[in-house]
C-alpha cells in the first residue's frame, strides 16, 4: 500500500504532531488530564514522569492503542486524526519500541526487520527482499548486524538496535522509544545515542520516554515532565539538570539524609566468600553485619538476580563459601535457605512474589504454613489469624478486609504484603531485590522506613537494585556489580549520584 | 570439517539424524527382515497417517498452540465420507472434498472457540476430542463399515520395481499423501509470509499483535490446515485399513505429538522443521517396528518406546538450557 503524504500538499510544517487537551480516565481513576504535546520533525524529545505519571498511557493514544476522551485533539501532519488505529498510526510513520522491544527470538534479524511490510496476502516469504531491506537499514544507520543471525543469540543491546532498525525500514517520522536505556551500558547508551544523532539529521523525531534521562538530556531539545497525569510543563533540556528534573516528576525535593550507624562492633551475620557460579557471577566474596543495610547495585544482566537467587538457594552456586553468623551453611533449594533465615523478596512481585488472584491473608501466611498448624496438623484458623493480624499492623499496610484478592492493593501494599510474608519467617537475612519497582514515589519512603527499622532491629538486609538514589540514599554502604563480577565498594558518604553512575557504566 | 557439516551436527536435527541412523544400522545388523525393500514399503504405508498429522500438529505447535482433537476429526471425516460414498457414486474427488471438508470445519471450530473465548488451546481440544468422539459413537453406535466401495478398496498405485521373484514394489497413495503433507507444510513454514508469521505468532505472540499480525486469522489457518490434513490421512488410513472403524484412531493422538515434540518443536511455539518431525517420526517408526522384528513383547515394546521419548525430550531439555546459558554470557 503506498504511503499517503501530506507534505507535498503543505509548504511549511514544523510541528509533525500537536495534541491538545488530551484527558483519559479508567473507570474513576484519572491517567491523563488536559495533557498538550507537540512534537516537531527531526525533534529529540524527553517525555519524563514517574511510574504511574501517565506517561505509557500518552503513548498508547499516540500510537492509537487507546483513544482519548472525547474533547482531546490529535493533530498529524497538519491532519486531525479522530480515529487513530495501530494500523493508522503505523502508517502515519508512528513506531513506538516498547523496553520489551516487541521482536521475534526465534525469527532472523533480517525477518525482524523487514517482517511489518509482507503481512498482508498469500504470498512467498521473500527472503532476498527482506535481506535486502535489512542491509540497506543497517547500512544507513552505520552498525554492526549480520541479517542471517537468529535474534534470540543477539545481546539485549544488539536486539534494541534492531528495533530501532525495524522502525526505520517502516518509514519512521517519529520514533517513541519506552525506556531504552535501563539495560545498556555507558558505551551501548553512547551508540544510541549517536544513532538518534542519525536519526534526528535524516528528519526523523525522536521521544524518549523515562524517569531515568540524564543520559539522554545531552542530545535532547526539549523535556516534557508529567506528573499524576497532568503536564507540568515543557523545558529546554539546556536549561534542564538532572536534579531539577528529579524534584519536578516527583513533587517534592525528597532529602533523604544518608545516616550510616556505627557497625564495626556488630557480629557478621553473612559472610560470603569466592562465590561463582559459571554464566552468573565470578568470585564474589562480600559479608553483612547485623543491621547493616547493604546495597548493591547493577546493571540488568550484571549477575545481581543470579547471586540473589543462589543466596536463597534456588540456582546453588558451583563454587566457594556462605557462612551464617560464622557457620558455613551449604544452600542447595530455597527450603533449605528458608530454614536457615534467609528471606527474598524478588524483583518481579507480580508474578513471582504474589498469588495475585488470593486473599491478602492467604498470601502472607504462604511461607510459614507448617508453622500454624494446629490440631491434627491441620491450619489453625486462631494462629492464622493472628500472624495476619500482626503483620498487617506492623508493616501499616492498608486493607478493607484481609481476605479481599491482593490484586485489589495499589503497588506499595502489595509490596508491603510480600515484605510481610517474608518477615513471617523470621528471618536473619533479608534479601530485597529491586523493591519499589512499580511503586509510586510516596509508598516508596513507607517501604523504605520498613526496611530500615528492620535493620535497626538487628536484621541483615541485601538491597539489590539498579537505581542509584535507591541504594545511594538507604543504605550503609554500596557493592557495584558488572558483568558477573563485585567491581568496587563505596561509603554512600563519600559518593555523589553521577560519580555512582560513572562506576556503574564504566 | 566443512563449516555446514559442523552446524549441521550441532543442529537438534543434525543430532536426531545421527541417532535414527545408528538405530538403522542397528537393526539392520540384529534382524534381516528390517533393511529390506519390503519392510520400507510396509513402513511408509503404515505410518503415513502418524506422519501426516505429526507435518499437521507440528504448524499448530510452532504457532504456540496445541491440538489433540485431530484422531477425532480424522474418524468423523473418514465416517462421513465412506458414508456416502457407499451411498452416492462420488468418486475420488467426491471422498477428497468431504474429508477435507469435514477436517477443515473441525478444525475451524476449534479456532473459533480458541479465539474468540480466549480459552487455552489444550482444554477447547480436549473437550472437543471428546465431543467429535462421542457425536460419532453415538450416531454410528460403534458400527463398523467393512464393505467400501470397489474403487476406493482397489485405490491407485504405480509398480515401479519388481524383483528377481517377480515380487513388485509399488507406490502407493499412502505415500504419495505422507510426501504431500511434508512438502507442502514446508513450503507453507519456510517459503510464504504465512508460514514467517506463524512462527513470529509462536515465538511472541504480543509482539505478533504489536506488529499487525491478524492472530485469528492465523489460528483459524493453523487450526483450519490442522484439520485438512487429519481429513486427508483418514482417507489414506481408510484406503490402507479397507475398513472404517469410528474407534480406531482416537487414542494415537499423543504419539504424534510424541513425535513432533521429538523432533524438536517445542511445546511453547516459535520452534520446529519439517526435517525434524520427519526424523522425529522415523525414530518412533523405527524403533516400534524394530521391536516388533526383535520379537520383543508389545508391552515392553511400548514401554521401550516411552523411554526413549523420555530420553530424548531430556536430551532437548539439557540442550536448550546450554543455549540460553551461553545467551547469557553473551550479554553480560
Amino acid at each position: 500500500m503506498p504511503r499517503r503524504s501530506h507534505h507535498g500538499e503543505d509548504t511549511h510544517l514544523p510541528n509533525f504532531i500537536e495534541m491538545s487537551g488530551i484527558s483519559k480516565h479508567f473507570g474513576g481513576v484519572t491517567a491523563l488530564a488536559d495533557v498538550d504535546l507537540t512534537i516537531a520533525a527531526g525533534e529529540v524529545h524527553c517525555l519524563a514522569g514517574e511510574n504511574g505519571s501517565g506517561k505509557s498511557t500518552l503513548i498508547k493514544i499516540i500510537s492509537g492503542v487507546q483513544p482519548p476522551d472525547a474533547g482531546g485533539e490529535i493533530v498529524i501532519d497538519g491532519t486531525r486524526q479522530t480515529h487513530l488505529t495501530p494500523s493508522e498510526s503505523t502508517r502515519l510513520g508512528i513506531q513506538v519500541i516498547y523496553q520489551d522491544l516487541a521482536l521475534f527470538p526465534d525469527l532472523t534479524v533480517a525477518e525482524n526487520i523487514g517482517f511489518a511490510q509482507h503481512l498482508s496476502g498469500l504470498h512467498g516469504a521473500r527472503w532476498a527482499k527482506l535481506r535486502e531491506t535489512a542491509q540497506a537499514v543497517i547500512a544507513r544507520l552505520g552498525v554492526q548486524l549480520d541479517p542471517a543471525a537468529r535474534l534470540g543469540d543477539l545481546s539485549i543491546a544488539q536486539r534494541q538496535l534492531v528495533a530501532i532498525c525495524r522502525a526505520l525500514a517502516a518509514d519512521a517520522r517519529l520514533v517513541i522509544m519506552d525506556e531504552p536505556t535501563a539495560s545498556l551500558t555507558r558505551t551501548e547508551v553512547d551508540t544510541l545515542l549517536g544513532i538518534t544523532r542519525e536519526l534526528k539529521r535524516r528528519g526523523i523525531a525522536v521521544v524518549f520516554v523515562s524517569h531515568r534521562l540524564d543520559e539522554v538530556l545531552e542530545i535532547a531539545e526539549r523535556v516534557t515532565v508529567l506528573r499524576d497525569g497532568r503536564k507540568l510543563g515543557t523545558w529546554d533540556a539546556q536549561e534542564m539538570t538532572p536534579a531539577r528534573l528529579g524534584t519536578l516528576m516527583t513533587g517534592h525535593e525528597f532529602d533523604y539524609k544518608i545516616a550510616v550507624p556505627d557497625l564495626a562492633a556488630a557480629p557478621v551475620v553473612l559472610s560470603v566468600s569466592n562465590l561463582s557460579r559459571t554464566g552468573d557471577f565470578e568470585d564474589v566474596s562480600l559479608e553483612i553485619r547485623a543491621g547493616e543495610i547493604l546495597g548493591l547495585i547493577g546493571l540488568l544482566g550484571s549477575g545481581r538476580t543470579e547471586l540473589a537467587l543462589s543466596l536463597f538457594g534456588m540456582r546453588p552456586a558451583e563454587s566457594g563459601e556462605i557462612r551464617l553468623n560464622g557457620k558455613p551453611v551449604l544452600l542447595r533449594s530455597n527450603r533449605a535457605a528458608i530454614d536457615e533465615g534467609i528471606a527474598y523478596v524478588s524483583e518481579d512481585r507480580l508474578s513471582l512474589g504474589l498469588v495475585l488472584e488470593q486473599p491478602i491473608a492467604s498470601n502472607i501466611i504462604l511461607s510459614t504454613l507448617d508453622r500454624l498448624t494446629g490440631a491434627g496438623g491441620l491450619l489453625s484458623r486462631e494462629r492464622t489469624g493472628a500472624s495476619v493480624g500482626h503483620w498487617i499492623e506492623q508493616l501499616g499496610i492498608k486493607v478493607s478486609d484481609p481476605e479481599n484478592a491482593v490484586r485489589t492493593l495499589s503497588g506499595g501494599n502489595q509490596q508491603r504484603v510480600v515484605i510481610a510474608k517474608w518477615l513471617a519467617t523470621n528471618p536473619r537475612v533479608l534479601i530485597l531485590d529491586s523493591p519499589t519497582v512499580g511503586v509510586d514515589i510516596n509508598a516508596k519512603d513507607g517501604i523504605y522506613a520498613i526496611v530500615k527499622s528492620l535493620a535497626a532491629a538487628g536484621m541483615a538486609v541485601l538491597m539489590i537494585s539498579d537505581e542509584i538514589p535507591e541504594v545511594l540514599y538507604h543504605s550503609h554502604r554500596i557493592l557495584v556489580m558488572q558483568s558477573g563480577r563485585l567491581k568496587a565498594e563505596y561509603h554512600p558518604m563519600q559518593i555523589t549520584e553521577s560519580a555512582l553512575r560513572e562506576a556503574i557504566d564504566a | 570439517m566443512p563449516e555446514f557439516l559442523k552446524r549441521g551436527l550441532h543442529s537438534h536435527e543434525g543430532k536426531l539424524l545421527l541417532v535414527v541412523l545408528a538405530l538403522i544400522v542397528f537393526l539392520s545388523v540384529a534382524t534381516p527382515s528390517f533393511f529390506t525393500l519390503q519392510n520400507l514399503v510396509d513402513l511408509l504405508t503404515s505410518y503415513a497417517f502418524s506422519g501426516m498429522l505429526a507435518a499437521g500438529l507440528l504448524v499448530v505447535l510452532i504457532s504456540g498452540g496445541i491440538d489433540i482433537s485431530f484422531t477425532a476429526s480424522a474418524s468423523v471425516a473418514q465416517y462421513v465420507a465412506m458414508t456416502v460414498a457407499n451411498a452416492y457414486h462420488i468418486g475420488w474427488l467426491g471422498v477428497i472434498g468431504i474429508c477435507g471438508g469435514v477436517g477443515i470445519a473441525c478444525g475451524l471450530l476449534n479456532a473459533l472457540l480458541i479465539g474468540t473465548l480466549g480459552l487455552s488451546s489444550i482444554i477447547v481440544t480436549i473437550a472437543t476430542l471428546n465431543v467429535f468422539f462421542g457425536l460419532l459413537m453415538f450416531a454410528t453406535h460403534g458400527n463398523e463399515i467393512f464393505s467400501l466401495p470397489d474403487w476406493f478398496v482397489n485405490g491407485a498405485s504405480w509398480v515401479v520395481y519388481t524383483d528377481k521373484n517377480e515380487t513388485p514394489y509399488a507406490f502407493n497413495l499412502q505415500m504419495l499423501g505422507l510426501i504431500s503433507a511434508f512438502v507442502l507444510t514446508a513450503i507453507i513454514l519456510t517459503r510464504t509470509n504465512i508460514g514467517r508469521q506463524i512462527y513470529a505468532l509462536g515465538s511472541n505472540k504480543d509482539a505478533a499483535q504489536r506488529v499487525g499480525i491478524k492472530v485469528f486469522r492465523i489460528n483459524l489457518l493453523v487450526y483450519g490446515y490442522m484439520g485438512f490434513v487429519a481429513g486427508m490421512a483418514s482417507l489414506i488410513q481408510a484406503q490402507d485399513a479397507q475398513s472404517v472403524s469410528p474407534n480406531a484412531l482416537v487414542g494415537r493422538e499423543l504419539d504424534v505429538l510424541a513425535a513432533v515434540v521429538l523432533g524438536g518443536a517445542s511445546l511453547t511455539g516459535g520452534v520446529g522443521t519439517v526435517s525434524g518431525t520427519i526424523l522425529g517420526v522415523m525414530l518412533l517408526a523405527c524403533l516400534e517396528n524394530g521391536l516388533l522384528l526383535l520379537g520383543v513383547p508389545s508391552y515392553w515394546s511400548q514401554c521401550f518406546t516411552g523411554a526413549v521419548i523420555l530420553i530424548a525430550v531430556s536430551a532437548l531439555a539439557i540442550e536448550r538450557q546450554r543455549h540460553r546459558a551461553a545467551a547469557r554470557r553473551v550479554m553480560a
